[in-house]
């Protein structure tokens, strides 16, 4: 009897949990669509009146009701960028020495400590920046840069503390725990016999290490990279503490800086008029359409890398 | 700042939660008597901490009706407004014309306290009080006056050695009614400000570092060598802060008090329009401080529900005669009596009922 047969699937629960997944996995397509949705409407005015130029522009005037998204976007890349610079050598680094070098119980109990970093709430990280790295880049790094490195126009200007240098540092803090807990998770689950091998055909510990665990792991690394430019990117409340909260584009990093993220955090509430709420939207927009490229991006890198390479 | 928030909030939730006891008889002068009137407003942050005690003195008194603010700032006030999501809005700029032109009903604007905006600075081997002409303060901001050392300075300042450094500039980054008084007061000395920058709660700042909220404006000044901010009197008297004395219309060299901001409400209010809509920055008086601003409640013209418009009527009463004095020990400055008697008579135009 078929509705016998039914109720028997039914009962089995195949079928439930079938619909079910299928019903939050769309869930999440929806809510994916539904953002996109709401910042391709409510950033209308801005994009009619500005269109392309919206992100070249430079001037970010309420006042006189003109609006570019330039210096934000300038901003968020290059502070992303130093953070990168700094933390990915320094992650990948400690994530090495956790898992292949550190005896088991130490590498426990640091990796406790780094996962505890990594949930310190990001405003934390912002107050130990003002407090902290603030002045000691104002008073000691900055002039020592300037006297080695002055000629480098990335390093002149006034030293003020705060800027994309003092961001970007910050950034690079607050990203290498991320690092360092899924890098040495990947690299602990390369198998043993991959190293044995390496070692048994005469390589020295640090060649097995470079040359074979490494290669081995390096989807999870490009993984754990690419998480740690996404929360990088998209964090807002320690980059608006130390970054100055300039929207202009200069050359060097020094100066004070704005970024994407803490435009909208920090002039959303007060905006009255519909093209500034509008353009702040639109800066939401290219936010938004900026980590879907780097997540593209990323997924090709894979998909490259896997095919090129001996092991998925 | 944003603890102290948070603990007020707490202290309101547990008040809200603590009341509401069933048994509780109305008192006699609850607009509806029996019926419980939950009222909900929305916006500025600046008056927050004495609104929040507003609102809990009143439900005290009046148990039946219980008045929820979301202090979201001024933009959101405005917006939710004209929305139709709040019953009324509170804002520390006045509505443009445009959105009152996009208002469904007419909206009214009700003055509730004063606040002032004052200039804090860190000058190395400065501790006394510096004096600020109107020009002074605006070719700071505008990156014409890069030294301290300045004339434009110096000349009011006799007997004090002021550095020959740069001048850091530091401002509010977030959208801010304190911005806005700033440079309201900065448009009207200035006309190059005014055709450089405007005013509004957030601007395209000539120069400067931004700090967030009044605390990163003062982080940024106490850490910064010969910067100079502004925040507001509020916050600068609870932090025990140095700041400058302005020189006002009248020509005098005025250090921000309350007394001095009433004053300058005061002066302004015989030429006060009807609608409250006015910048009182600049004011005209002797003891008047010119860097200084209403905050508004803004309350539709036309309330349909009965209960919830006379609980509104009511505390606008309340609010100007009783509320009045619990300002000032809160270091808001309290209405000048001419702003209270005139606020009086527009309430009676708030029709309640359909």
């Amino acid at each position: 009897m078929p509705a016998g047969g039914w109720r028997a699937r039914l009962r089995n629960g195949d079928e439930v949990a079938h619909l079910m997944a299928l019903l939050f996995g769309l869930t999440l397509a929806l809510l994916t669509t539904l953002v996109a949705f709401e910042l391709v409407v409510n950033s209308s005015l801005a994009r009619h009146r500005f269109g392309w130029s919206f992100l070249t522009g430079q001037t970010w005037d309420p006042v006189a009701d003109q609006y570019g998204a330039a210096p934000f976007i300038y901003g968020t890349v290059v502070t992303s960028a130093i953070a990168l610079i700094v933390a990915v050598p320094l992650g990948i680094g400690a994530a090495l020495f956790l898992a292949e070098l550190a005896p088991r119980r130490i590498s426990d109990a640091l990796t406790l400590v780094i996962e505890l970093l990594a949930a310190v709430p990001s405003v934390v990280y912002g107050l130990i920046g003002v407090a902290v790295l603030v002045p000691l880049m104002r008073q000691y790094v900055q002039p020592a840069l300037q006297r080695v490195a002055g000629s480098i126009p990335v390093f002149t200007g006034p030293a003020y503390g705060v800027g994309y240098l003092t961001a970007g540092l910050v950034l690079a803090i607050m990203i290498v725990p991320f690092i360092v807990s899924v890098v040495r998770e990947v690299l602990l689950a390369v198998p043993r016999e991959q190293r044995e091998a390496a070692l048994a055909l005469g390589s020295t510990r640090w060649e097995s290490t470079a040359r074979v665990v490494l290669p081995y792991a390096r989807l999870g690394v490009f993984g754990a990279v690419f998480l740690a430019l996404g929360r990088a990117l998209g964090e807002t409340m320690a980059v608006t503490m130390v970054i100055g909260n300039r929207p202009e584009i200069s050359a060097s990093l020094f100066a004070p800086g704005y970024s994407m993220a803490a435009v909208i955090a920090n002039e959303f509430t007060e905006a009255t008029g519909n093209l500034y709420l509008h353009a702040l939207v639109e800066i939401g927009l290219v936010l938004f359409l900026l980590t879907m490229i780097v997540n593209a991006f990323a997924r090709i890198l894979i998909v490259v890398t896997t095919r090129r390479g001996t092991a998925a | 700042m944003k603890t102290r928030i948070g603990f007020v909030l707490t202290l309101a939730a547990a008040a809200v939660a603590c009341s509401g006891k069933p048994g509780e008889p109305p008192s006699a002068s609850t607009p509806s008597s029996g019926a419980r009137v939950s009222v909900t407003g929305a916006g500025a942050t600046f008056p927050y901490p004495l609104y929040s005690k507003w609102f809990d003195e009143y439900h005290k008194r009046h148990p039946g009706v219980e008045i929820n603010y979301q202090s979201q700032g001024s933009g959101a006030g405005v917006r939710q407004m004209l929305a139709g999501t709040v019953d009324f809005g509170a804002s520390d700029m006045p509505m443009t014309d445009e959105q009152l032109g996009q208002a469904k009903v007419k909206v009214l604007h009700f003055p509730t306290v004063l606040g002032a905006v004052v200039p804090t600075y860190n000058v190395a081997g400065i501790t006394q009080d510096l004096n600020f002409t109107p020009d002074a303060l605006a070719g700071i901001f505008l990156g014409t006056i890069k030294k301290w050392n300045d004339p434009a300075i110096a000349r009011e300042n006799a007997g004090i050695t002021l550095p020959a450094s740069d001048i850091v500039v530091v401002h509010r980054s977030d959208g801010s009614g304190t911005t806005f008084v700033w440079t309201d007061y900065l448009s009207k000395v200035s006309p190059a400000w005014k055709l450089r920058v405007g005013s509004n709660s957030s601007v395209n700042w000539p120069v400067g570092l931004g700090g967030k909220g009044n605390e990163g404006v003062t982080g940024l000044v106490k850490q910064t060598p010969n910067s100079i901010g502004y925040v507001e009197l509020l916050y600068a008297v609870q932090n025990e802060l140095a700041y400058g004395a302005v020189r006002n219309a009248a020509g005098t060299f005025l250090k921000a008090d309350l007394a001095g901001v009433t004053a300058a409400a005061a002066a302004t209010a015989a030429t006060m329009p009807d609608d409250f809509r006015v910048s009182i920055t600049n004011a005209a008086g002797p003891d008047a401080y010119p860097i200084a601003s209403f905050t508004w409640l803004l309350v539709p013209a036309h309330i349909a529900d009965q209960n919830r418009g006379k609980a509104i009527v009511d505390f606008l009463q309340w609010m100007l005669a009783d509320g009045q004095s619990m300002a000032a020990p809160l270091s808001y400055a309290p209405l000048p009596k001419e702003v209270v008697a005139k606020e009086r008579q527009t309430i009676a135009q708030v029709h309640v009922g359909s």
